[in-house]
């Protein structure tokens, strides 16, 4: 225990010696919060939009103001022509084109439908899809006061009454859908993980580039003492940068913290060590700092975007789903999610708890198992 | 008990590191392993502070088995890699209070032993490791390995990149370090270093060469060596490969050290038949051997 505490001491002090390390702790977390949650947003503003209008009456002309009064559509254009158009589009100049064909009216008084063009630029898929969104509700919008004028107007011999069903969608656990308390707990596991797993990693892998574990190979160290030693600072480090973090969300964005704050740092506690437990594992494997640092970020990359913290894990095609299931970041942010805005006690986690401590058990047992002080 | 090798070893993938290498340090010795880089030294470093497992051969420490009873070993050795490996963001007095307490003592326990050395390196204990010259660093690398008094000490190449002061320096040290006796395992690539220790191994290509003290190596050393010098050194060098009577040369310093035949060719057969060929400023004397000529002739 002595050895263990006298390893521990020694680490700290060379992990505050490290020059990089303050910045690292504590300005990190500060402007990864600030600028990730500001700045990855998935919210469209500004969207140009142009319009090529055939019929020239009454009702394509309602249906462009209709348009123009939505505020996201920041810019609008009339083209004579769809060749116009298009050819504005190529050029980066609008996002979306709305074609109005011949005889609109006419076809709506006579037929009761028609149809009409619309064209998005697909590059950024993600925009386009939620253009498209915005783009019909605006002409379901438009549709509704139509056919209400319709009926009206066209003195039918039934006259039935008309019936309208408008959907109010009620957000539960974020009710104005803001975006950053959706994605400052997320960003707030990534925060955690990434600093955890690229130190632990390198860290251990240093002591073999300087050539130090040859020297302490040689020593009655144990295996247990010089593990435990080595990973727990990074251990406090993480609880550390987790608690920084959940100041920032608090006091800066106002995110709520609903649940109680020590089922977050227990789960935090379980989670860290398999994130240790990866580290090791892959500085078992490398033999400087660089390889260390290529393969976590290997790992990083693809635990990040399996997460569930950008996309939806919902939205994944369903073998991508069964991967998320061996991803850890996925369970923390979930976890933080549910906890966090949902006010979750440990009885509604205790799923995410019992796979996280299984997922510890099995990582540290491997990492152990593959440390080895004899070639 | 000191170490006792047998028969060992190793191979990486597909090439032979040493093979079938056996040696004795006797308890108290301070015994040399000499040979060029990548004579299989380091290996042999390796197998002996457990840090690697022969392919075959039986190696023991002190008298403990050191694939069975490595545990044990670890205890009682000390062992000063090759390259500089204390912790360079440590304090000079924080590595050798680090060391102490991984093997459960203090420093003003054994501090007699390192009083010597350590009283060279106090006035800069407060530095950062990594900000002392080459050969504090060694002073304190030994320091580090002595401080939980060995019975056995291993030293790879530590005056490798040292000034020749601190090498002379550190090798007064370690004759000082036998009063304790204390077994040193010592290896190095300077030949002048040899004939400081008590018994040397000369060893390469993973093989063995002799084993004996350096002065009755140089004693049973029947041949005669002649030193040749003249004004054109690369030409001398060529030419004396060409001579009928030749059996080894090579370039010592400045001059080239010559091994005939048979002790029967003179001094003048020799300085005639550089005259031959053009040679002036001919300088032909015999001399006492080193270990390094002994190397050359055996190797």
């Amino acid at each position: 225990m002595k050895i263990i505490l006298f390893i521990i001491q020694k680490e700290f002090k060379q992990i505050f010696r490290n020059k990089a390390m303050l910045p690292l702790l504590f300005v990190m977390p500060f402007m990864q919060l600030l600028i990730l949650s500001n700045a990855a947003s998935f919210e469209i503003k500004n969207i140009k939009i142009g319009f090529v209008n055939h019929d020239n009456s009454q009702t394509s002309y309602k249906l462009i103001s209709k348009f123009q009064s939505v505020s996201i559509f920041s810019l609008s254009e009339n083209f004579s022509t769809i060749k116009d158009a298009e050819a504005s589009m190529e050029q980066g100049k609008v996002d979306v084109i709305v074609e109005i064909p011949n005889h609109l009216e006419k076809k709506l008084l006579n037929d009761n439908q028609t149809s009409l063009s619309v064209i998005i630029n697909a590059i950024d898929g993600a925009a386009a899809g939620i253009e498209n969104v915005y783009v019909t509700q605006v002409i379901k919008d438009f549709n509704q006061s139509i056919k209400s004028e319709l009926v009206m107007t066209s003195f039918d011999s039934e006259n039935k009454p008309y019936f309208n069903v408008i959907a109010i969608p009620s957000f539960w656990y974020n009710n104005t859908l803001n975006y950053k308390t959706y994605m400052v707990p997320g960003i707030l596991v990534l925060l955690v993980t990434m600093l955890t797993l690229f130190l632990s990693g390198m860290n251990i892998v240093r002591e073999k580039e300087i050539g130090t574990l040859e020297q302490i190979n040689v020593t009655p160290i144990k295996k247990h003492q010089f593990i435990v030693g080595k990973l727990f600072p990074f251990w406090v480090i993480g609880l550390l940068v987790l608690t920084i973090g959940l100041l920032i969300a608090k006091i800066v964005f106002s995110i709520p913290i609903l649940g109680n704050v020590f089922i977050i740092y227990g789960f935090a506690a379980l989670y860290l060590m398999v994130i240790l437990g990866i580290g090791l594992f892959i500085s078992n494997f490398t033999e400087t700092q660089q390889q260390s640092m290529f393969i976590s970020w290997f790992f990083m990359v693809v635990f990040i975007l399996m997460s569930g913290l950008f996309t939806p894990i919902e939205s994944m095609p369903v073998w991508a789903q069964r991967i998320t299931y061996i991803n850890p970041i996925r369970y923390f942010v979930e976890f933080t999610r549910m906890v966090m805005l949902k006010g979750s006690d440990f009885y509604e986690v205790r799923i995410h708890f019992m796979i996280i401590l299984a997922y510890a058990i099995l990582v540290n047992f491997l990492a152990i198992w593959s440390y080895k002080k004899v070639n | 008990m000191g170490i006792l090798v047998e028969n060992i070893s190793k191979k990486y993938q597909n090439t032979t590191a040493i093979q079938d290498i056996s040696f004795e340090v006797n308890k108290g010795e301070l015994f040399g392993l000499i040979g060029p880089d990548g004579a299989g030294k380091t290996t042999i470093f390796r197998i002996v502070t457990t840090l690697l497992i022969p392919n075959s051969g039986k190696v023991t420490v002190a008298g403990l088995d050191v694939v069975q009873q490595y545990k044990q070993i670890r205890n009682i050795v000390g062992y000063m890699p090759g390259k500089f490996s204390l912790y360079q963001d440590l304090t000079v007095e924080e590595n050798l209070q680090f060391f102490a307490t991984i093997f459960g003592t203090t420093i003003s326990e054994n501090y007699h032993l390192i009083k010597d050395i350590y009283t060279q390196i106090e006035p800069y204990k407060a530095r950062r490791a990594g900000a002392l010259s080459g050969g504090m660093k060694q002073k304190l690398a030994l320091c580090c390995a002595l401080i939980h008094k060995p019975k056995v000490l291993f030293l790879d190449e530590p005056t490798t990149g040292v000034d020749p002061v601190s090498r002379k320096e550190f090798w007064e040290m370690l004759k000082r370090l036998k009063q304790f006796g204390i077994t040193i395992l010592v290896s190095t690539p300077y030949m002048d270093e040899a004939s400081l220790c008590d018994r040397i191994a000369l060893i390469q290509k993973g093989k063995i060469l002799k084993i004996d003290t350096p002065q009755r190596l140089i004693q049973n050393f029947s041949k005669i060596i002649w030193n040749i010098k003249s004004s054109n050194k690369y030409l001398l060098l060529e030419d004396l490969k060409a001579f009928e009577h030749k059996h080894s040369v090579f370039a010592f310093g400045d001059s080239m050290h010559f091994i005939a035949k048979t002790d029967l060719v003179s001094k003048k057969e020799i300085e005639n038949y550089l005259k031959t060929k053009n040679h002036s400023d001919i300088e032909v004397n015999k001399i006492e051997p080193t270990i390094e000529d002994i190397f050359m002739d055996l190797s």
